[in-house]
């Protein structure tokens, strides 16, 4: 009840934050913009003929979504709770009577609309470039997006928190999210979408939570998938929140006891 | 071996501590650590060996605080004010030992215990670097349940008596050391809390800044009957705000009592000062005492507390004394004797045979 009364707070101090370090944001949203790089070179693959069943409006349709779904779920909780770690920062928010992940996860929610200023306008674009010809049709699956999508956060979001966890027991905990980027760029479908994947890798990404993160999302909303295989895919995804939620619970909870409570 | 501490009795103790506000016993922290010499020949050795040392950083301290107590928690640096500090307010989970603060056990976290404590130490601060300090006071007042009357009398009560008028919707960098240090005040105690642990709290404040910070906790202890643990390294803030002492030192605790006691036991001497009209040579001085400091027109005796009424007298009737002060030892000389006494103990206690 009380972390119900506080998140309001939260996300408005959180907003404040945002707006205040906008110009960092920028720079982090310029960062993300792989999407844009392979939109030209996948649509120049796609000039003489669909590729797979991607033709060149699809592939316009994918990395455009790609690119707006990357803005709203993007996470670094993971390099802010490592550097709290290391310097005690940590301290304040033990203080406080509420978890702080609430904290880390409107720190990242309240910065969605700020990137939005960003991403709205290339949704704009992809809609008028694919003349909506993309878009996912049945209304079902469109109560299913924002389930989708905050699932693709929470992925996200509670990857980061079991990595930065981890500061708990090794100061260079941070390295772990190179492993996990790796494994996002092959098997999310970020540089490539998972249907283009050769045959003998192509179920691999069912059984990680890289595409969860990404492709899915994408797919629904661009009508890729059927109302059956969106909500297959959607428990799939709740799954790895599951998951990965417990993970980071239980590395938080074991490494707290750990914590060195440092400067001061 | 175990040192024993000097200690005179305490309220809580002679009446018994059932009630304490704050609950130590035989509480330890031990750290591992990793010691590793500087330079790339020692790098290269630490990959495929890594000595482990144990520090000791709290080594068996037992205490109790009964709830409006003003106490200073002593002790030199690395002593393990802080770390014990720390495991009061559950950022440290303890080795052995046990703690209870408010009858809860502090590294359990329990929203009802966080509800009643703050840390407030000098060089960390919750304030957000590049919002106004009311942001974080708004945040405060929700994550605290702190209803809006309420809030908005701390909050009116509390920029009033640190002077802070508008300064509190200025962003936190462009304020200053001192401004910065009463808005972490106001943003700390926005829930009323019982029980404040201050660790630093005047670091680096100007000496007006700390004479206010010093009135404000105690005007703050006053009217809340708040319970307050505080370390210092500034002996003013001590003598200003705690008439008890705990003093630790490499983790165990030397003394408990009373300043005024602990100043008696340490340094029983007075301080006699004289302010002379004319020079006076050196033989006609020591009759009356040792003498401590001498500058042009004032000498500083040391005098047994037996002998100061004959010291007095001796030095009105054989001297052209114009002024005279007497006077217990300044706390900081009394704080390096002590520990410096204990350093000699310790070393006499490592030393073979």
């Amino acid at each position: 009840m009380r972390t119900l009364r506080t998140l309001p707070a939260l996300f408005r101090l959180s907003m404040a934050k945002a707006m205040a370090y906008r110009g960092e944001l920028i720079v982090w949203m310029l960062t993300s913009t792989m999407p844009l790089i392979m939109l030209p070179l996948w649509h120049a693959v796609a000039e003489q003929a669909p590729l797979a069943g991607f033709s060149q409006s699809r592939f316009t349709a994918y990395f455009l979504a790609g690119f707006v779904i990357r803005q709203m779920v993007g996470n670094w909780a993971s390099w802010t709770i490592n550097s709290e770690v290391r310097t005690g920062a940590l301290n304040r928010r033990l203080l406080r009577p509420i978890h702080p992940m609430w904290a880390y996860a409107t720190e990242s929610l309240a910065s969605i609309p700020v990137r939005s200023l960003l991403a709205l306008p290339v949704a704009v674009l992809a809609l008028a470039l694919t003349q909506a010809g993309h878009l996912a049709r049945h209304p079902l699956l469109w109560v299913m997006a924002p389930l989708a999508i905050l699932g693709a956060w929470a992925i996200g979001f509670f990857a980061h928190v079991a990595i930065g966890a981890l500061s708990l027991w090794m100061h260079q905990s941070i390295k772990v999210v190179e492993v996990w980027s790796a494994g996002f760029f092959i098997f999310s479908g970020y540089l490539v979408p998972v249907a283009l994947f050769p045959s003998w890798l192509r179920s691999t990404p069912d059984w990680l939570p890289f595409q969860y993160q990404h492709g899915f999302p994408i797919d629904l909303v661009t009508g890729a998938l059927s109302v059956e295989q969106a909500a297959h895919a959607l428990g799939a995804q709740w799954l790895w929140v599951a998951i990965l939620a417990s993970l980071a619970m239980l590395l938080w909870g074991r490494g707290i006891k750990r914590y060195g409570a440092y400067g001061g | 071996m175990k040192r024993r501490a000097m200690r005179a009795a305490t309220p809580a103790e002679t009446e018994g501590s059932a009630g304490a506000q704050i609950q130590v016993t035989d509480l330890k922290k031990h750290f591992r650590v990793q010691p590793r010499a500087a330079g790339l020949r020692a790098s290269f050795k630490a990959l495929f060996t890594r000595a482990q040392e144990t520090v000791r950083a709290v080594d068996g301290v037992t205490f109790s605080i009964e709830a409006g107590e003003r106490v200073g928690f002593l002790g030199p640096n690395g002593a393990g004010k802080t770390t014990t500090l720390k495991m009061l307010s559950g950022l440290l989970h303890p080795t052995s030992g046990t703690v209870r603060v408010g009858g809860h056990i502090p590294q359990r976290r329990e929203a009802a215990l966080l509800d009643q404590i703050m840390l407030v130490m000098g060089q960390k601060q919750q304030l957000v670097w590049d919002l106004p300090p009311s942001d974080t006071f708004l945040l405060n007042r929700a994550i605290y349940q702190v209803p809006r009357p309420q809030f908005a009398d701390t909050v009116a009560e509390l920029t009033e008596l640190l002077d802070l008028g508008d300064l509190v919707n200025k962003p936190t960098r462009e304020l200053s050391l001192g401004e910065r240090m009463k808005c972490e005040f106001v943003a700390a105690l926005i829930h009323r809390p019982k029980v404040l642990f201050m660790d630093e709290p005047t670091i680096g404040l100007d000496v007006s800044t700390k004479v206010k910070v010093r009135d404000f906790i105690r005007d703050y202890n006053e009217r809340y009957g708040a319970t307050l643990m505080l370390t210092s390294h500034y002996m003013d803030d001590v003598a200003a705000l705690c008439p008890r002492v705990i003093v630790i030192d490499k983790g165990q605790l030397s003394y408990d009592g009373s300043l005024e006691a602990l100043i008696k036991k340490v340094r029983p001497e007075k301080r006699l000062t004289l302010t002379l009209q004319r020079e006076v040579d050196d033989d006609a001085l020591a009759a009356i005492g040792h003498i401590v400091e001498r500058t042009e027109g004032q000498v500083i005796f040391r005098v047994a507390q037996d002998a100061l009424a004959e010291a007095v007298s001796l030095a009105l009737s054989t001297l052209d004394v114009s002024d005279f002060t007497v006077e217990a030892a300044p706390l900081e000389e009394v704080m390096s004797e002590l520990f410096s006494n204990a350093k000699r103990r310790a070393e006499a206690d490592e030393e073979p045979g």
